[in-house]
C-alpha cells in the first residue's frame, strides 16, 4: 500500500513537472530558446493567486484564473521587450538574458512580497481526501485534481496543435521559421502566442504546486523549473507528449527516490537518470533525431 | 626605440597583440592596486573583494575554454569548483602540521584542488562531450547538481588514525577529543585556515592566462577552434574531434579546481549550498557578456561584475533588480545592429590595432541551423 501512496503522490508531483515542462517545450520548439524565466512565471503566477485569495477574498477557481491571465500578460511583455530584439542573435545571448529576467522576476518579487515565506492555502483544501482500501490508501485532493488538469492540458493542447489554424501555424513556425514566413503565418505574433500560452499553463503549475507544497517565497519557482526543464529534455524536447512523460516519470523517480533511498540524494539520483537517457538514447525518449546537413 | 617597439607591435600576429593585453592588463592592474594599498586607497569591502575577484577572473577565463574556444555550452562550472575547493580544504588540513608555511601548503592545496577537478572532469567529459548543443547544455547542468548533491552527504573528518569519510557524522566516529571535522555534509567545510592572499590570486590568474593562451595558439588549440567552426569538415580531415574537446574541457575543469580551492582557503567557512547552479550561471554571463572567446573580455567582466554588486550596495534591496537590468539592458544592446555600428565607429578606432589588417571575424560565432 506505501507503494501506491508513494506512486500516486509521485504522479501528483509528475504532473506539475508535466505542466511546467510543457510550457518549456512549446517555448523551445518554436523560438529554440531556453526560457530560464519559466521557473520564475511559476512563482509570480502562485503570489498572484495567493493574494488575490487573501487579500481581495476572491474565491479559489477565480484566483487562478486572475493569475493565469497576469502570467499570460507577463509572459506577452517579457518576450516582447526582452526576446524579440534578440530574435536572429546567438542562442547563448538570448540564455543570458534569460537568465537575467529570471533574477529580475525573483529580485522584483522579493521587493514586492517580501523574503518571509508565504503559507500558501490549498485550492482545494475544502475537499475531503479519497479514501480506498478501508483508508488504507489515501489520496489527496490535490494529487487527483493536479494530474486531471495535466490530462486535460495535455489533451487540449494536442487538439489546439492538431486541429486548429494557430496550432499549426505554431507547428510550422518551428519546423521552419522563414518558410512559415513566407507562406504568409505571421511569425512574430505566433511566438508571443506561444508565450503567452506556455506562461498561463506556468500560473496553473505554481497554483497546483503550491497547493501541495504550500512554501511559496520568491525562489520557489527556481528549483521546479529547473526539474521540468530536465523532464522536458528527458522526453525529448520540442514533444508535447515527450515533456508529459518526461515530467511524469521524473516525479515518480524523484518520489521514490525520496521515499526508498534517501531525502538528500533524490536530486542526485534525479539527474543521474536523465544523464544516463540521454547517454543512450541523445535526443530525449521521443526526440526526433535530425542529421546534420554538410 | 619607440619605433622598435612600434615596428614589433606592427608585426605581432592579432593572437599574440591579444594576449600581450590579457597579461599586460593583469599585471597593470596588480601593480596599481598593490600601490592603491599600500597608500591606504583601498576599502576594506574593496580589500575582501579582492581573493573572490582574482578567482572569478580565473573561472570565467577557464570557462571561455570551453564556451567560447570549444564551443560547448556548459552549466555545471560551479561543480568544478566545489570539488577543487573542497579537496584543497582537505589536502591543507591534513598538511596542517607537516606543511607549517602557508604558502607552499596553498600552493599544494590548489594543486591538489586541480587534480582532483580535473580528473573529475575527465569521468565526466567522456560520456557528456558525445551530446550536443542544449543536451549537453543540460547534461554539464545535471552533473552539477549531482555533485552539490553528493557533496551533501559526504562527512570527512581526521584524527589520529587518518582520513575518516562517512555518510553521516555519527557513523564518522571520529575521536571526540583529538578528531578534526572536515567535511561537514550540508555545513561543508568549516574552521579553514585562510592561507589566500591578494598575491597568490594573482599568481593563478597568471598561470591560468598562460595556460588558456598556450593552448589557444597551440595545434590543439587550432583543432579545437576548428571543431567548434565546423564539426563535420574537422573531422573529415582527420582530427579526433572527441579528444581535442576533451582536452578542452578537462584543462578547463582542473582549473576552475584550482580556482575553487583558492576561494575555499579565502573562508573560515564554505558551503556546498555556495556552488549551486546560479554561480555557474554566474561565471557563464562573465564569459558571454565579455565576449565568447575573448579572453580579455572574460577579465574585465569578470573583475567589473565582481565589484558591481559590492558597489550597488547602498540601493541595498533594489541592487540585485538593478544587476539583472543591466545584464538584460547590456544583451540587447551588445545584439542591437546600430549599436554596434556606433561601437565600431567610434571606439572600434582605439581597438584597431589589435585587429588583423584584413578584417576577418577571429571567432565568427556559431550559426545554428
Amino acid at each position: 500500500m506505501t507503494f501506491l501512496t508513494y506512486l500516486t503522490s509521485g504522479l501528483g508531483l509528475g504532473s506539475v513537472y508535466a505542466i511546467i515542462a510543457l510550457g518549456y517545450t512549446m517555448v523551445y520548439g518554436i523560438a529554440k530558446m531556453l526560457n530560464f524565466a519559466h521557473g520564475d512565471v511559476i512563482m509570480v503566477g502562485a503570489y498572484i493567486a495567493f493574494y488575490s485569495t487573501s487579500s481581495f477574498g476572491l474565491p479559489a477557481w477565480l484566483s487562478v484564473i486572475v493569475a493565469m491571465a497576469f502570467c499570460t500578460l507577463l509572459g506577452i511583455i517579457i518576450e516582447r521587450l526582452a526576446y524579440k530584439p534578440l530574435r536572429g542573435a546567438t542562442s547563448l545571448a538570448v540564455l543570458i538574458t534569460a537568465i537575467g529576467v529570471s533574477y529580475f522576476l525573483q529580485n522584483a518579487a522579493l521587493l514586492a512580497w517580501g523574503s518571509a515565506p508565504k503559507v500558501f492555502t490549498s485550492l482545494f483544501a475544502k475537499i475531503e481526501s479519497f479514501k480506498f482500501f478501508d483508508g488504507q490508501l489515501v489520496i489527496s485532493p490535490e494529487t487527483i485534481f493536479t494530474v486531471l488538469a495535466c490530462i486535460i492540458i495535455m489533451l487540449v493542447l494536442t487538439f489546439f496543435t492538431a486541429k486548429t489554424k494557430m496550432g499549426k501555424s505554431m507547428r510550422a513556425v518551428s519546423e521552419d521559421n522563414g518558410a512559415a514566413q513566407l507562406m504568409g503565418i505571421n511569425v512574430n505574433s505566433t511566438i508571443s502566442m506561444t508565450f503567452a500560452i506556455g506562461s498561463a499553463l506556468a500560473a496553473v503549475a505554481g497554483v497546483l504546486l503550491c497547493s501541495s507544497y504550500p512554501t511559496l517565497m520568491p525562489t520557489t519557482g527556481a528549483m521546479p523549473g529547473i526539474k521540468a526543464f530536465t523532464a522536458a529534455v528527458f522526453g525529448g524536447i520540442g514533444s508535447i507528449p515527450g515533456a508529459m512523460i518526461g515530467g511524469l516519470v521524473l516525479g515518480i523517480i524523484e518520489i521514490f527516490a525520496r521515499a526508498y533511498v534517501s531525502t538528500e540524494l533524490s536530486d542526485a539520483i534525479v539527474f543521474g537518470v536523465l544523464i544516463i537517457v540521454l547517454l543512450v538514447k541523445p535526443t530525449g525518449l521521443l526526440g526526433k533525431k535530425i542529421h546534420e546537413k554538410v | 626605440m619607440k619605433k622598435n617597439l612600434k615596428n614589433k607591435l606592427k608585426n605581432m600576429t592579432s593572437y599574440r597583440k591579444k594576449s600581450v593585453l590579457a597579461y599586460s592588463i593583469v599585471i597593470l592592474a596588480f601593480i596599481i592596486i598593490t600601490i592603491f594599498d599600500t597608500l591606504g586607497f583601498v576599502t576594506n569591502s574593496l580589500y575582501g573583494q579582492l581573493v573572490p575577484i582574482c578567482v572569478y577572473i580565473s573561472l570565467a577565463v577557464s570557462l571561455n575554454l570551453v564556451v567560447g574556444i570549444s564551443g560547448e555550452l556548459s552549466l555545471g562550472h560551479a561543480g568544478f569548483m566545489s570539488i577543487g575547493a573542497f579537496a584543497g580544504v582537505i589536502a591543507s588540513t591534513v598538511l596542517q602540521e607537516s606543511v607549517v608555511v602557508a604558502m607552499p601548503r596553498l600552493f599544494i592545496a590548489i594543486l591538489v584542488g586541480g587534480i582532483i577537478a580535473g580528473i573529475a572532469g575527465v569521468l565526466i567529459g567522456i560520456p557528456v562531450l558525445r551530446l550536443r548543443g542544449d543536451y549537453l547544455a543540460i547534461v554539464t547542468l545535471a552533473f552539477g547538481e549531482i555533485i552539490r548533491n553528493v557533496l551533501n552527504c559526504i562527512y570527512i573528518g581526521m584524527d589520529e588514525a587518518g582520513l575518516r569519510i562517512a555518510t553521516s557524522a555519527e557513523k564518522l566516529g571520529l575521536d571526540p577529543i583529538n578528531g578534526k571535522m572536515i567535511l561537514n555534509g550540508p555545513m561543508g567545510a568549516t574552521g579553514i585556515q585562510k592561507l589566500a592572499t591578494f598575491t597568490s590570486g594573482f599568481i593563478l590568474v597568471l598561470f591560468t592566462l598562460f595556460i588558456v593562451q598556450n593552448l589557444i595558439n597551440s595545434k590543439q588549440g587550432r583543432a579545437i577552434m576548428a571543431t567548434r567552426d565546423n564539426r563535420i569538415a574537422a573531422e573529415s580531415i582527420g582530427l579526433n574531434v572527441t579528444n581535442f574537446k576533451l582536452t578542452a574541457f578537462v584543462t578547463s575543469a582542473a582549473l576552475a579546481g584550482m580556482a575553487g580551492a583558492l576561494f575555499a582557503l579565502n573562508y573560515s567557512t564554505v558551503a556546498p549550498v555556495k556552488f549551486n547552479f546560479n554561480t555557474s550561471i554566474l561565471i557563464l554571463v562573465f564569459v558571454v557578456l565579455g565576449g565568447m572567446g575573448n579572453i580579455v573580455g572574460s577579465i574585465i567582466s569578470a573583475a567589473i561584475l565582481t565589484i558591481l554588486p559590492e558597489a550597488l550596495r547602498e540601493f541595498s534591496d533594489y541592487r540585485m533588480l538593478i544587476y539583472a537590468i543591466v545584464l538584460i539592458l547590456v544583451m540587447l544592446a551588445t545584439n542591437n545592429l546600430t549599436f554596434r555600428a556606433f561601437i565600431d565607429k567610434y571606439i572600434g578606432k582605439i581597438t584597431r590595432f589589435l585587429r588583423p589588417k584584413k578584417r576577418n571575424p577571429d571567432f565568427p560565432q556559431k550559426e545554428e541551423v
